[in-house]
């Protein structure tokens, strides 16, 4: 009897609970929904212009950076661009670069690449747009408490981890960079040193057989003179 | 403070209904878009898409529009496509790569239209998440029953993998850059002492040659 009694009110008490749940839910994706992060790699023909766009929250601190992995000088133009059309950012033939900015407008944010001062070589760029701070690992809503020495350890190691990917992610590509020359050159060695010995061979053949021409034409004449 | 199995079950399910993909672009209808990963073997990826199509009456993108379908084709180090699926104008793509290496991601939306007709632009939302980046912690948290620290500590294991395996990797394409290396060094070599003896064989011949011409021609 008594478990009927307490029935309506456990109820309750589970309904409230999945309520709390939910709001937690729903928080944790409305920040997942704010703070992001892209990293790609794309190939930029010549002549060609690639452009991006963010809808950013004003308040958000952003950050761009870009390589350039393949292709001629490994030049690229860059160009971000704020809600209003501002230029925020502008550089011509750059390499690589880093650049961060708080963003004081809500909308939408457009960076693009241009390699259109390229008329042959097309490039492979790569660019991380980081918006906004990663997402809590727990959608906690009484983080009033101070992070214990342990979590804040932990959240210290994550950082350093996270700057280490950055920095092995930027050696990979100047890596690349340096592998793929490598492998150009190793190419273009053989190929030209196998074209380079048959051309020789023809060339001094085809001297001989000149040089034999010659004499059998003027045969007559120099027999006719000498005698 | 835990998720619980309801809560990982609400959190997946508001996962799928409110895409926040971002970053997007703009292509033709009938351009082909590819991207490069650079991972090493055994990295999970994950690609979220959102398509929407220019309506040239209405001025602007619309939200959903059925039919429009994206195909994606994924090719690994080896130029061997891994995957080639059609997928609608709202999709999730997923991955595990066998080699390490450069692998492409292409996306190309499914319109039968001939280049030259086809002036549509589409709005492509993408966010393609690798090797650490692809696990959902809240959900790892619930299905395991860890503590925060657990969580954190889990979490720094898999970063500390993802370092390893590019290390890995790193090792792998060293060798690979001094095995070319040395394979230039060899053509250099063997072809330069080549083409010296070419010069040398073919320089006697030509005088040999044209000795035994000029003789045979009493010119000599």
């Amino acid at each position: 009897m008594t478990s009927i009694a307490t029935l309506p009110s456990a109820k309750m008490c589970s309904y409230h609970g999945t309520i709390r749940l939910f709001v937690q839910v729903l928080w944790a994706h409305l920040l997942c929904g704010w703070a992001s992060g892209s990293e790609l790699t794309f190939e930029l023909p010549d002549n060609a212009k690639q452009c991006f766009y963010e809808d950013i929250t004003v308040g958000t601190k952003c950050t761009l950076e870009f390589q350039v992995v393949t292709g001629g000088h490994y030049d690229v133009d860059c160009r971000l661009e704020d809600v209003d059309g501002t230029v925020l950012y502008k550089e011509m033939k750059k390499q690589y670069d880093s650049f961060t900015f708080t963003a004081a407008k809500n909308g939408t944010y457009k960076f693009c690449f241009s390699n259109e001062f390229s008329t042959f070589t097309h490039k492979t760029v790569y660019f991380d747009f980081q918006v906004g701070e990663d997402p809590p690992l727990f959608p906690n809503e009484n983080r009033v408490t101070a992070l214990t020495q342990m979590e804040s350890a932990c959240v210290s190691i994550h950082e350093a981890l996270k700057s280490v990917i950055d920095y092995q992610t930027h050696f990979r590509l100047r890596e690349g960079q340096g592998r793929s020359r490598a492998e150009d050159l190793n190419t273009r060695v053989a190929f030209w040193s196998i074209g380079e010995a048959f051309i020789l061979l023809v060339v001094s053949i085809s001297q001989v057989v000149l040089l034999r021409s010659f004499f059998s034409d003027r045969k007559t004449t120099m027999t006719r003179v000498g005698s | 403070m835990m998720l619980t199995a309801p809560g990982a079950g609400i959190s997946i399910l508001f996962a799928w209904l409110s895409p926040s993909y971002a970053l997007y672009f703009h292509i033709g209808e009938t351009e082909k878009k590819c991207f490069i990963e650079e991972i090493p073997d055994e990295t999970m990826v994950i690609g979220k898409y959102r398509t929407q199509l220019w309506d040239k009456q209405m001025g602007s993108f619309l939200k959903a529009t059925p039919g429009l379908g994206m195909h994606v084709e994924i090719k690994d180090p080896d130029t061997k496509i891994i995957l080639s699926r059609q997928y609608g104008s709202e999709g999730r793509f997923t991955f595990t790569s066998h080699t390490s290496g450069d692998h492409q991601l292409c996306l190309h939306s499914n319109s039968t239209k001939m280049a030259l007709f086809a002036g549509g632009k589409l709005r492509v939302h993408l966010d393609i998440q690798v090797g650490e980046h692809t696990n959902n912690y809240p959900e790892i948290a619930a299905k395991d029953k860890l503590t925060e620290l657990q969580l954190r500590a889990r979490q720094l294991l898999d970063q500390v993998e993802q370092i390893q395996k590019e290390q890995n990797y790193q090792q792998y394409r060293e060798e690979r850059f001094r095995m070319t290396s040395e394979s230039t060094n060899q053509h250099v070599l063997w072809w330069s002492i080549a083409q010296t003896l070419i010069l040398i064989v073919t320089g006697i011949w030509q005088l040999k040659h044209l000795k035994s011409f000029f003789e045979a021609k009493k010119l000599v």
